[in-house]
């Protein structure tokens, strides 16, 4: 079999292993949702008679879609290469002619896979459930295609160059869970960027959350609200810069410092 | 023939400690080959050098004419090797991890096949988290297997099977082996050397100590027998070079069938344990 099918056999089996592993689901897969569907339903007395007449569903909208993508592809990477070179499944795989390759276009597929059907539910949830109004411009949804392939992009590559750190499987959970609850908090994910600390902004702009959440928030809040931001303005310029940096230096790292095998083990 | 596995002077120092110390062997095409040591002899060192996953520090070494450090995609489509775990399987059944670890090999065997000859068969659908260690192990054997190996590793392949398990595993090996299958074992189990391997090498302190067939290891064919007996209704023993003509002697006086008629030589653990004397205090005090 060559390369590409074999990556597509791997994409099927990491998906089967995905979807039997039920905190996985939960906890990366349907987390948003949840938070959504939550959010908008707690805090929905509070936005009725909001400037622009945006609703609490799609007030939380981009920050779900964002930590949705920090969780299947950042979150989701870190934890399962870490485990895998951990328990010696890497190992196992590097045993055997499979092409390298096809291990991580196993990866990148489900990622897409995973990633692709939770921003379908979350869309599908805001639209039916809570009313949300969807843009309708093309400029728009073009926005947010690159914002959400860069920030897919750069969450895997950055979450299996993450997993060289980890030594262990059993450190990888606070290791990952951590950084990320963190993350999500202080890039504005879960409450307005606005109301956090300057020095948080500040140090919530040198990683790429932050850029994901206000890309994702220029494609579904009305433009009056760009004023909000840091900067005053929506930023794509610097979003698309600071995200690509992001994706090359995730994967420079991803490619350098990949291992088969356990630290300490050649 | 060009052996299967040739190794020279081969080297592996880890700090100051010598894990492997000039080591020299050659194994043949079709050999079962047995590696025995104790915990942290060099073994593990050894045999993870010639899977390609360590890299050595001297010496040469060439498996099926390639040398494992530059191992490509075609030399590991020859290679099966045995871990001692098969991790990461856990969601997946046997049947549907076989099929997919299939797919990478050129020429592999039938799946159902490999699973039948595994005794597999009746836990083929079963998630891998619910088969107890024994049938872990057989799966770790099959997915070793799937893609016919030239050479086979087998790292501690029966640890914590039953005896009945273990006989069952002795067949499939000699199975393979009886179809040209190289195989390279390591084992705690002497009785497993002595059925499987055609020649035992035994490892202590990076160094090989001895290597000849399980029969003859450390002179042992010829070393002198104990012979028992009883007579007058106590037990007797006697230590000699020349047991058959003891038992002959003892036939004339006490009739054909002498009464509780032993003879005794010294069994491979004995031998074993003789050759790593001198060393396990080396060993104890690097682990």
């Amino acid at each position: 079999m060559n390369t590409l099918a074999l990556g597509l056999d791997r994409t099927m089996l990491e998906l089967k292993m995905y979807f039997r592993e039920r905190d996985q689901v939960f906890f990366s897969f349907l987390f948003p949702i949840l938070l959504l569907a939550l959010f908008a339903t707690v805090f929905g007395p509070q936005f009725e008679g909001e400037p622009g007449g945006i609703t609490a569903g799609s007030y939380f909208l981009p920050g779900m879609i964002s930590a949705g993508i920090l969780l299947t592809s950042f979150q989701t990477m870190a934890l399962t290469v870490t485990t895998e070179r951990d328990d010696g499944t890497l190992r196992r795989l590097r045993a055997t002619p499979m092409p390298p390759v096809a291990y991580f276009l196993g990866k990148v597929g489900l990622v897409a896979v995973t990633a692709l059907a939770q921003l379908v539910l979350l869309l599908l949830v805001a639209r039916t459930v809570f009313d949300v109004s969807l843009p309708t411009e093309a400029s728009r949804w073009l926005t947010f295609g690159w914002v959400y392939v860069l920030g897919v992009f750069g969450g895997t590559v950055l979450g299996v160059a993450y997993s060289s750190l980890a030594t262990s499987s059993r450190s990888a959970g606070a290791a990952v869970i951590g950084p990320v609850i963190v993350l999500q908090f202080i890039s504005g994910v879960y409450f307005a960027f606005r109301d956090i600390p300057t020095w948080l902004q500040q140090l919530a702009s040198f990683f790429p959350l932050k850029w994901v959440a206000q890309g994702m928030r220029s494609v579904f809040y009305p433009g009056v609200l760009a004023s909000d931001e840091m900067a005053g303005s929506w930023e794509h310029g610097r979003t698309a810069l600071v995200l690509a940096a992001w994706a090359i230096a995730g994967l420079v790292l991803c490619v350098t410092t990949f291992r088969w095998t356990k630290r300490g083990s050649v | 023939m060009t052996p299967a596995i040739t190794v020279r002077g081969l080297r592996k120092t880890y700090g100051d400690l010598a894990a492997v110390d000039g080591i020299d062997l050659d194994i043949e095409p079709g050999e079962c080959f047995a590696l025995l040591g104790p915990n942290g002899a060099g073994k593990s060192t050894t045999v993870e050098i010639l899977e390609g996953f360590r890299v050595r520090d001297a010496g040469e070494v060439s498996v099926l004419g390639t040398d494992p450090a530059n191992a490509d995609r075609a030399w590991r489509d020859r290679i099966g090797i045995v871990l001692q775990s098969c991790a990461g399987l856990d969601l997946l059944t046997p049947r549907e991890a076989l099929r997919s670890a299939a797919k990478v090999y050129r020429k592999p065997r039938d799946v159902e096949e490999v699973i039948a000859a595994t005794g597999l068969s009746e836990k083929a659908d079963d998630r891998v988290a619910k088969l107890s260690g024994g049938q872990r192990r057989r799966l770790d054997v099959a997915l070793g297997i799937l893609g016919r190996p030239d050479l086979l590793f087998l790292d501690e392949p029966t640890t914590g099977f039953d005896p009945k398990a273990r006989r069952d595993f002795w067949t499939l090996i000699d199975s393979l082996a009886a179809e040209g299958t190289t195989i390279l074992l390591t084992t705690h189990y002497l009785e497993e050397a002595e059925a499987l391997a055609d020649r035992v090498g035994v490892i202590a302190a990076g160094r090989l100590l001895a290597l000849d067939t399980p029969q003859a290891l450390g002179g042992r064919a010829s070393q002198e027998a104990v012979v028992g007996w009883e007579e007058n209704g106590t037990r007797h023993t006697l230590t000699t070079a020349t047991p058959t003509a003891q038992v002959s002697a003892l036939a004339a006086r006490l009739g054909p069938e002498v009464p509780g008629l032993t003879i005794g030589r010294p069994t491979l653990e004995d031998v074993y344990l003789g050759l790593i004397a001198p060393h396990l205090t080396v060993t104890e005090e690097n682990s």
